[in-house]
């Protein structure tokens, strides 16, 4: 499970950086290095286009997983070169950004949008896999999410708009419901499909989400 | 008499679909309300069809039952969570609408505001089991309400879904639309049938009326569209050469509808008239068929 990210236009992060002199610019080893987002490539041509669009980049830096607590001591080892920017600009999701935030006192902008919490398909493949409803509903739809796959996140089997199997909203996204049927048919389990799904509670999506758990 | 009486009393009835223009101008809602009353046994508001934003279903329908012609309130989960959808239930029954068409509702994606948030808070089977529960006297959540409605709900089904499972599951879906309250459907459009009658067959055993879909072609150009892009149209081929071949295509897709009409009269409860923009010349379609 990798969290999914595309970059920013760089118009758009040319915006963010107006008002800044100098830059400081963070990756991340992680997802973005995998998806060739925010590794330590995509950092090294970042620094290169906003050099040549007369920015000044005081640093970078690749942090292993932006998203952990070392993010920390990685700040404080590059202190110096941080200081001498009025802003960072980190290429890891919104984790990694966020992480950043919190352990710094100058201005942080994302260059890049985090788009899902996905897997691997194949090294140019990701999918959603988990939309985080809180009330997993997985075991009724032998093990295929429609809360993810279908677009309309219906629960009581497919509108009208599955054509050859795909959906009408992405002609090459398979109908949920078709995949939930078929597997549910190989399971034996086709008669649960007539279950009544009542409404579900989105109160458990009340954000933002928080979890204190009793200590073991 | 009303739908529910008509449906009761297994009559053949009559529904056309009106959809509302975009705009405040409800000039052509009036002159299509004057040429349905009393060709019609009701019609049909689409909520915002196809995603693209209009006047709305609850006003028109109060307006063509001002017009003297009885509504039937089409209502998607799209655009509204549980509380709106429960608050316009309330609302249109307040005004005298006492038929709702149960629909999920198209993509936002695929209208003209395609940034806009989808809501699909219920599906179309659970807002069938909410119009039962107000019709019982309660809200989805077991308040009780002060005055109930009683409204005949109906649903919608696919019957030219792909073979398999595609259709299994409309059917099975259909099953789940019965036991949440529907009672009545409508269909997709027909134009073939033959098939239309296998499907009546499968569910038989259902004992619901349902009112097959006509879409009047109109050209060569929406028959091939319809085919490649709307799931559960099928125009056979032999419809879309007479279409060609004809020189008057209003007149040919009139008498098409027509005779598709006359085909199933004796095979289903009734039918749906979907002129799309051509309600005008729904009496002339009703006229060809005998109806």
């Amino acid at each position: 499970m990798i969290t999914i990210t595309e970059q920013k236009p760089l118009e758009e992060v040319r915006q963010y950086l107006d008002r800044c002199k100098g830059v400081y610019i963070i990756g991340c080893g992680t997802c973005t290095t995998m998806q060739h987002t925010g590794g330590k490539s995509e950092v090294l041509e970042m620094k290169d286009k906003l050099e040549a669009a007369g920015k000044k980049v005081t640093g970078w830096m690749v942090i292993p997983t932006a998203c952990d607590e070392l993010t920390r001591e990685a700040l404080a080892e590059n202190a110096k070169d941080i200081e001498a920017a009025d802003c960072i600009l980190v290429m890891a999701c919104a984790f990694g950004v966020q992480t950043v935030n919190f352990h710094i006192d100058k201005s942080v902008y994302p260059a890049l949008n985090t788009l899902f919490v996905g897997k691997e398909k194949g090294p140019t493949d990701f999918t959603e896999i988990c939309i985080q409803c809180g009330e997993c509903v997985i075991g009724q739809y032998a093990g295929i999410c429609p809360m993810t796959w279908c677009a309309k996140e219906l629960l009581n089997g497919p509108c009208g708009g599955s054509k050859n199997g795909k959906c009408e909203q992405k002609p090459e996204h398979d109908c949920a419901w078709i995949l939930i049927y078929e597997r549910l048919k190989k399971l034996g389990r086709l008669d649960e499909l007539k279950e009544f799904a009542p409404p579900k509670d989105y109160s458990k999506m009340k954000r933002p989400r928080t979890l204190k758990v009793s200590p073991l | 008499m009303s739908l529910k009486s008509l449906l009761e009393a297994g009559k053949f009835v009559v529904t056309a679909e009106v959809g509302p223009l975009k705009g405040t101008d409800t000039t052509e809602i009036k002159e299509v309300a004057e040429l349905l009353r009393g060709r019609v046994d009701a019609a049909n508001v689409t909520d915002q069809q196809s995603s693209v934003m209009r006047l709305g279903s609850l006003a028109t329908c109060h307006l063509l039952k001002e017009s003297g012609l009885e509504p039937v309130l089409q209502m998607t989960c799209r655009d509204r969570n549980r509380l709106a959808l429960q608050s316009d239930l309330l609302s249109a029954y307040a005004l005298g609408i006492e038929n709702v068409l149960a629909l999920t509702g198209d993509l936002p994606s695929l209208g003209d505001h395609p940034q806009a948030k989808p809501v699909f808070d219920l599906d179309s089977v659970q807002l069938l089991w909410v119009i039962k529960r107000l019709n019982e006297g309660y809200d989805m959540v077991g308040n009780e309400l002060k005055g109930k409605p009683n409204f005949l709900p109906g649903a919608v089904v696919n019957p030219g879904a792909d073979a398999g499972a595609a259709f299994e599951l409309q059917l099975i879906k259909m099953e789940k639309k019965i036991m949440a309250g529907a009672r009545f459907f409508q269909t997709q459009a027909v134009y073939d049938p033959d098939a239309f009658a296998k499907f009546m067959k499968r569910v038989a055993g259902f004992g619901i009326p349902i009112l097959a879909g006509i879409i009047p072609l109109r050209s060569v150009g929406m028959a091939r569209f319809m085919n490649k892009n709307v799931a559960g149209i099928f125009v056979p081929e032999e419809l879309i050469n007479k279409m060609a071949e004809a020189e008057d295509k209003a007149a040919t897709g009139i008498e098409i509808a027509a005779n598709i009409i006359k085909e199933l009269k004796d095979i289903c409860h009734g039918v749906h008239i979907m002129a799309i923009g051509w309600e005008k010349k729904v009496p002339d379609v009703l006229d060809a068929a005998g109806l």
